[in-house]
């Protein structure tokens, strides 16, 4: 679904990434994981088309990534809500921007699959910072693209609602399969949500190792067996 | 009960200033007491009333243009480097000229009607409305345009979308300082060439030395700004309630 080939990156004199060769399959979940500044957002931006390579190209279900396209989607760290657009409008906006029919009863539908029925007519302001997430997710869901690229989704927000909101994001994922590619520098939710695991490494961001979590799904947080691959990773990074 | 304290203290100020007329003995050709303006505004209330409107329509109707012209100019501004380097300096420059220098011109250009308050009401207001109008679109957060951008969404869209919509609370703050300048505007304009409105009621009761009918005049401006003020937040509360 998407492929990433000879892929480099430079701000001026600085290398962000080097050479990155990637193949992610269909409904394949892959995080890709690493410490600050080792490129992990550039690479999702290069995937999303917001940025231009300075090297190598991107495809993304056969064709080359030239600028942000629909069959993609993108969720950010915070959760980039229109703050004087209801629920329900938020999460009609690409379908507005698109100029697509009517989807309320799809938005509706996804809104409860994230347990925000009964919110659709609130203002962002008077969600909490987990619900806020939930309708960027939504919002996310309704292109029904082909790829959806999250940039560390649930960093911004506290610990307790940040594992609530993996678990959600792994069971939304079995009910919806999508192809993902979910940057993260947490490895309890690498591990959790991944069929792959991407390391990096810093300073110019490489592939530094490509680990398989090959766990049976659902998982949970804290389950032993997850304990060896965070192990491992925590000896990568 | 949010309405008490204002009157308390207007009712305070009114009292001093009474007070002070008699303890002073002050002569009501120089500072008339409360007591002298109201009865000055008995005397011709009609007239007085005919004036105020003369002069609120032509406040209303300039600053109206001010938005229809200035929310463009500050889109253009936005939209282009290009338009900005040419004609935000001119702008600037154009705002710093005090308006009582214009306004003898454009009476002569426009005549002593409507025409010529309008415009001098537009000079005076366009300059806050395009400011504001230009700085909340371009504080637009990176993460909303940004997300327009994934969305391969239009520039139309991300202009009307997102960049005005979220301007709204900067241009309410440009609107009313706007809705107090366009008063100013019109008597200023008034006070240079004019047979009709409040500005033309204080200058001729200056000539005829009659202060207590100015202060009438000066009073109604006064009820004027701050009906219009209020108005303008009300609309606010209604159109920004998130805010």
């Amino acid at each position: 679904m998407i492929t990433v080939g000879q892929l480099s990156h430079s701000f001026g004199a600085v290398d962000a990434l080097a050479g990155i060769d990637l193949e992610v399959g269909e409904y394949e979940f892959v995080a890709v994981i690493g410490r600050s500044g080792c490129g992990k957002s550039t690479l999702l931006r290069l995937i999303a088309g917001l940025l231009a390579p300075s090297e190598g190209r991107v495809f993304v279900a056969g064709s080359e990534v030239t600028k942000p396209r629909r069959d993609v989607s993108v969720m950010f760290q915070r959760p980039a809500l229109l703050p004087w657009r209801s629920v329900l409008a938020n999460v009609l906006l690409p379908i507005e921007i698109f100029g697509l029919g009517d989807h309320r009863d799809r938005a509706h539908e996804l809104l409860a699959l994230v347990g925000l029925e009964g919110f659709e007519k609130r203002l962002p302001h008077e969600l909490s910072g987990g619900m806020q997430q939930r309708v960027a997710l939504c919002r996310s869901l309704i292109q029904s693209p082909k790829v959806m690229l999250m940039d560390e989704p649930f960093s911004a927000l506290d610990a307790i609602t940040r594992a609530e909101l993996s678990e959600e994001l792994q069971r939304v994922q079995l009910e919806l399969p999508r192809t993902v590619v979910f940057v993260t520098h947490s490895i309890d939710e690498a591990v959790l949500l991944a069929d792959r695991i991407v390391v990096l490494s810093p300073r110019p961001g490489r592939i530094h190792k490509i680990v398989e979590v090959g766990l049976p799904r659902p998982r949970a947080l804290g389950q032993p067996e997850l304990d060896d691959v965070s192990r491992e990773l925590r000896g990568l990074l | 009960m949010k309405a008490v304290l204002p009157v308390v203290g207007l009712v305070a100020i009114i009292g001093l200033w009474w007070l002070a007329t008699i303890v002073f003995g002050i002569d009501s050709f120089l500072v008339p007491s409360p007591a002298d303006v109201v009865a000055s505004f008995v005397e011709l209330p009609g007239y007085l009333l005919e004036q105020t409107l003369v002069t609120l329509w032509e406040a209303v109707f300039g600053f109206v243009v001010s938005i229809v012209v200035g929310v463009p100019i500050a889109l253009l501004i936005v939209g282009s480097t290009i338009m900005e380097r040419m004609f935000y300096p001119l702008l600037v420059a154009l705002n710093a000229v005090p308006k009582v220098a214009i306004a003898p011109i454009v009476v002569v250009w426009f005549g002593f009607g409507i025409s010529s308050k309008v415009l001098l009401v537009v000079l005076v207001c366009v300059f806050p409305i395009v400011i504001s109008t230009a700085s909340g679109m371009k504080s637009t957060p990176d993460e909303l345009t940004e997300l327009f951008r994934s969305l391969d969404a239009s520039r139309g869209q991300e202009f009307f979308k997102l960049r005005l919509r979220h301007a709204l609370p900067q241009i309410f703050v440009g609107l009313k300082v706007s809705i107090s300048l366009a008063v100013i505007g019109a008597v200023i304009s008034e006070f240079v060439g004019a047979r009709a409105g409040l500005g033309y009621v204080i200058n001729t009761s200056g000539a005829s030395a009659d202060t207590s009918l100015a202060f009438a005049a000066m009073t109604l401006l006064a009820i004027i700004s701050v009906g219009l003020f209020y108005g303008l937040s009300y609309v606010e509360k209604k159109v920004l309630p998130y805010a």
